[in-house]
């Protein structure tokens, strides 16, 4: 059981942190839409909070399974995983031209998120057993882990998930221990293949996706139309300036200049509100969150406990820096929520768990023979 | 032993690794970070300032127009409440969607409206779409602006004539300021789509009327709804205006002309106070301060009698024979002429090789300056013209305001032509040939005068010389103060006329309705002076000698002319009719002129309503 008592075995200050985080996310959305949903519904940051209460009960259950546990059926929590991500293909509700939720009822559930943890938890089962240390068991078996699941997920297409999914497979496989002779090796073959696949992703891409990178580059092509997001994003940072404008004055995100305020763009909505040194004190919260993670990873019993905790950091850290850096102009608009802030049930429910996960890792590590 | 050596140093590597994926993410932030200071600090005015243009729009608060009125307090122009639908450029998502769905809806021609979206360039400047929308269309814009993001409905005053067509030309009309119009000065500042006068005392006073335009500023949201007002300056409505108009005349005057085309001026002799000022055919100014289509600007445009010309002030016409006022005052003030020089009239006069006729066939007889005006004998005038050369006529001709500007408060006016050695040459690069002059002698050649100038003549031979400046605006009430400001009679100088030639002049032009031409001008209650003319049109000479009216095609016919004033011994009023294209003008001019003096001596003689300035 877990004993809640033990400062040692359960970490304050990353809960606090982490209450932080979701306190303003809370807060953001509230401020951009403070009254009830249209069509009379519960208010969304009424949702968020009920969201929360569920990833509360996600994040206990992901500390009270060892992880060990966990790992052991990894290989079948995968395969599952994957047979969703099929069946969303073939069942699932689509919107904008993209199929990625399943449709329970009043709530929108998406796979994808939930697959980005499975791929962290085989990998890391995979890296922890592996023996060799050669091309075939370091990347090409890793590799074929992971394939089946990016595809699945770009052809519904979800170009952000992919991304993490991708970004998720590099980092593992980095941590895991690839020589630096390797890596320039891999960097090297990548970008003399990378004209070529370029090629194929460009032709693959939908239009709607060509035009957010294009308009990435110059939002003013279209700025009423597909440049229209990027630019009220980064009008609303900068509108924020050094203290920010407040909530009330926020004028971008309350008059709904600013699209997507409760969910993608929900870090552009408290840059407008709090101003540069309100977005720097969110900064250390993320940041203290990044080293209490990597120091339960430092910390962690043994190799399959760290790689679990250095996989979950690696997907929250991306997420956060692309999401972050897509609403600021250096990124393209890719569809990547910010971890414990944008409204949503499935990325809230997702993260929460994911940081149960470490503090599993954390939990663990004193506990040398059981 | 080994085997948990290199475990334990696999551990120690991945535990290194670790800390660079810490570090990586680490600086990730930092970057991220020298990235918020450059957008928030450095750049933060600029996107600021981009914000604020995004929630703030200014709408324009269009002043009510000055009314008007005429001398009895008749009201002549109002403002009435009408819906008008504005577009903002900048809120517009979809054009084609939105130049289709407003001609579904209101049926403006998608066309049109792509045309005037293309040529707006501040796009944050609400332009008006329509102007009156009936309540149904305003029902059908308020039921799709959801699906319409731009479209605004105003409700706001639009400018309304109760008397409809009557006075068109002298009223004026209004509308949306053109960029041509927003670089003059007189229309400098004022915001787009504000409406200003376009042609009469509109124009003429639009500064004083138009008022000053207030501005509310507000914040919309992304939709462009109005959340809140963030500043209010307030309108000041424009002044009033009190025209010296007297509108029953007006009335009188216009159906008096009826279907024919022609100008009627009444002017008061004793202060240039302009009574009527008729022109026909006319237009109805309502209708062309609604917002008209291309197509209806394109028909009045083209139409073609003119109906936007006001013929009073501008249609210029050869004055015929009551262009003999000004020939027998320049004689009996030549030293070459005197009022018994007598010629025999024998129904034609020779000048070279050239034989100008009198209207009368075989002659008046022997005539002195009296008999002749009164039977406006031409072989009289000939030899007169003949005897004085073009320059004495054309002297006194100045005399008697021709030629120039009367001044009045009406923009365009036209100022005719008094021809002069000088001028040919100025103009024609010709000399004088002393034949032109007989023509000129009774009103015909070269010279042409507006319906206003000659009244403005006739009121001064009437009050003895006296040269008005037509006044048509007689007072302004300010709105800002309520206080009546009185604009005074203004003349331009007197006619320096000897004082036996006024009395003869006043002799012979009461005989004229008396015992000569213009007897249908006689009345039972009021003694009425005046002078008939007849006007040759430019085509006509040929067609004309000698040959039956009703046979000569219409727009062949002659000009009937009469300038008139009353009472003959005291005047209190000067007319000048002019009837295109309808034959002699004792027949067709006279009777219009007798009926407006009597209606008029009559009215005032009864109540002495228009010398009461306290009633405005």
């Amino acid at each position: 059981m877990i004993d809640i008592r033990t400062p040692d075995n359960f970490e304050w200050r990353f809960v606090l942190v982490a209450m932080g985080i979701l306190a303003v996310g809370v807060i953001s959305i509230y401020s951009v839409a403070p009254g009830p949903a249209p069509g009379g519904q519960t208010p969304l940051y009424a949702k968020q909070l009920a969201w929360i209460l569920i990833g509360t009960l996600a994040f206990l259950a992901a500390i009270a399974i060892d992880y060990h546990k966990l790992a052991r059926h990894a290989y079948v929590l995968y395969a599952v995983m994957l047979i969703v991500l099929a069946l969303v293909l073939v069942m699932g509700k689509s919107s904008r031209g993209a199929q990625r939720w399943f449709s329970l009822g009043p709530i929108a559930f998406q796979p994808s998120e939930v697959a980005k943890l499975a791929l962290v938890l085989v990998l890391a089962k995979y890296f922890a057993d592996v023996q060799r240390s050669g091309w075939v068991q370091r990347v090409i078996v890793p590799g074929l882990l992971t394939l089946p699941g990016l595809l699945l997920i770009l052809k519904q297409p979800d170009l952000g998930t992919a991304m993490s999914f991708t970004f998720i497979f590099v980092s593992m496989v980095l941590v895991s221990g690839l020589h630096a002779k390797a890596l320039g090796m891999g960097i090297l073959f990548t970008s003399m293949l990378f004209p070529f696949a370029w090629e194929l992703i460009w032709t693959s891409l939908h239009d709607y996706q060509r035009e957010r990178i294009l308009t990435f580059w110059d939002p003013m092509i279209d700025p009423a139309g597909k440049g229209y997001h990027a630019l009220q994003a980064r009008i609303a940072i900068g509108a924020g300036g050094l203290l920010g404008k407040g909530l009330d004055e926020a004028t971008q995100s309350r008059l709904k200049f600013l699209p997507e305020g409760h969910t993608d763009f929900v870090f552009a909505v408290f840059a407008e509100q709090w101003g540069f040194i309100g977005v720097l004190v969110l900064f250390l919260l993320f940041a203290a969150l990044i080293f209490l993670a990597s120091e339960i990873a430092f910390k962690a019993r043994d190799p399959l406990g760290l790689l679990l905790a250095a996989g979950v950091l690696s997907t929250l850290g991306f997420c956060l820096m692309v999401n972050v850096g897509m609403t600021m102009g250096i990124f393209p608009i890719v569809g990547i929520p910010l971890p414990l802030m944008s409204y949503g049930g499935t990325t809230t429910v997702t993260s929460m768990a994911a940081l149960g996960l470490l503090l599993n890792v954390k939990r663990r590590r004193l506990t040398l023979f059981y | 032993m080994s085997k948990f050596t290199t475990q334990h140093e696999d551990f120690k590597n991945l535990q290194r690794r670790l800390l660079y994926l810490r570090l990586g993410l680490l600086l990730g932030l930092l970057f991220l970070s020298v990235r918020l200071w450059y957008l928030q600090v450095v750049k933060g005015d600029y996107y600021r300032a981009l914000s604020e243009q995004n929630r703030i729009r200014t709408v324009d608060l269009k002043p009510a127009r000055g009314l008007i009125f005429d001398r009895h307090g008749e009201l002549l122009a109002n403002n009435v409440p009408s819906f008008n639908l504005y577009l903002t450029v900048e809120d517009i998502r979809d054009r084609e969607g939105l130049a289709a769905a407003l001609e579904d809806l209101l049926g403006l021609p998608r066309a049109e409206t792509k045309k005037r979206l293309a040529l707006q360039a501040r796009s944050y400047v609400p332009i008006l779409v329509k102007a009156g929308l009936t309540l149904r269309e305003a029902a059908l814009i308020e039921g799709h602006r959801l699906d319409l993001p731009g479209l605004r409905i105003q409700a706001e005053s639009q400018r309304n004539y109760p008397q409809g067509s009557l006075g068109g030309h002298l009223l004026g009309y209004v509308g949306e300021v053109s960029p041509e119009q927003q670089d003059e000065p007189a229309f400098a500042g004022l915001p787009q789509s504000s409406m200003v006068g376009k042609a009469g005392v509109e124009k003429t006073y639009d500064r004083m009327i138009r008022g000053t335009a207030g501005e509310k500023t507000i914040e919309v949201d992304a939709r462009g709804n109005e959340r809140k007002t963030v500043g209010v300056v307030e309108q000041t409505p424009g002044d009033d205006l009190y025209l010296s108009l007297d509108m029953r005349m007006q009335q009188m005057a216009e159906s008096l002309l009826g279907e024919e085309a022609g100008a009627v001026v009444a002017l008061d002799t004793t202060n240039g106070d302009v009574l009527v000022l008729a022109s026909r055919p006319t237009f109805d100014p309502n209708t062309l301060s609604r917002g008209l289509t291309a197509a209806v600007w394109e028909q009045i445009v083209t139409d073609p009698r003119h109906p936007l010309t006001n013929r009073a002030l501008q249609g210029q016409y050869p004055p015929g024979s009551t262009f003999k006022i000004v020939v027998a005052s320049a004689a009996l003030e030549s030293d070459k002429w005197s009022s018994d020089t007598k010629v025999r009239c024998t129904g034609s006069f020779q000048s070279g090789n050239h034989t100008f006729r009198d209207w009368k066939k075989g002659g008046h007889g022997v005539m002195d300056m009296d008999q002749a005006i009164v039977n406006s004998c031409d072989v009289y005038f000939y030899n007169i013209g003949h005897r004085l050369g073009i320059d004495a006529i054309a002297e006194t001709a100045r005399w008697f305001g021709l030629g120039q500007p009367t001044g009045i408060d009406l923009p365009s006016e036209r100022v005719g032509i008094v021809p002069s050695t000088e001028w040919k040459q100025r103009v024609r690069k010709e000399p004088w040939y002393a034949g032109e002059t007989i023509s000129v002698a009774i009103g015909q050649g070269y010279v042409t005068v507006t319906p206003l100038q000659m009244a403005v003549a006739t009121a001064a031979a009437a009050n003895g010389g006296t040269l008005y400046k037509p006044r048509l605006v007689r007072a302004v009430r300010e709105r800002a103060t309520s206080r009546l400001r009185e604009i005074p009679p203004q003349d331009r100088g007197t006619v320096p006329l000897q004082d036996r030639t006024f009395a003869l002049l006043h002799e012979a032009l009461h005989g004229v309705v008396t015992r000569g031409t213009g007897g249908r001008a006689r009345s039972k209650i009021v003694e009425i002076a005046g002078k008939t003319g007849t006007a040759q049109t430019v085509g006509a000479r040929a067609v004309q000698t000698g040959t039956n009216h009703e046979a000569v095609p219409k727009q062949f016919r002659d000009h009937a002319w009469f300038v008139a004033y009353a009472p003959a011994d005291a005047p209190r009023i000067a007319v000048a009719v002019i009837v295109e294209n309808i034959g002699h003008g004792g027949t067709f001019a006279a009777p219009i002129a007798k009926a407006l003096i009597e209606e008029y001596l009559k009215v005032s003689d009864t109540d002495d309503r228009h010398q009461n300035t306290g009633q405005f």
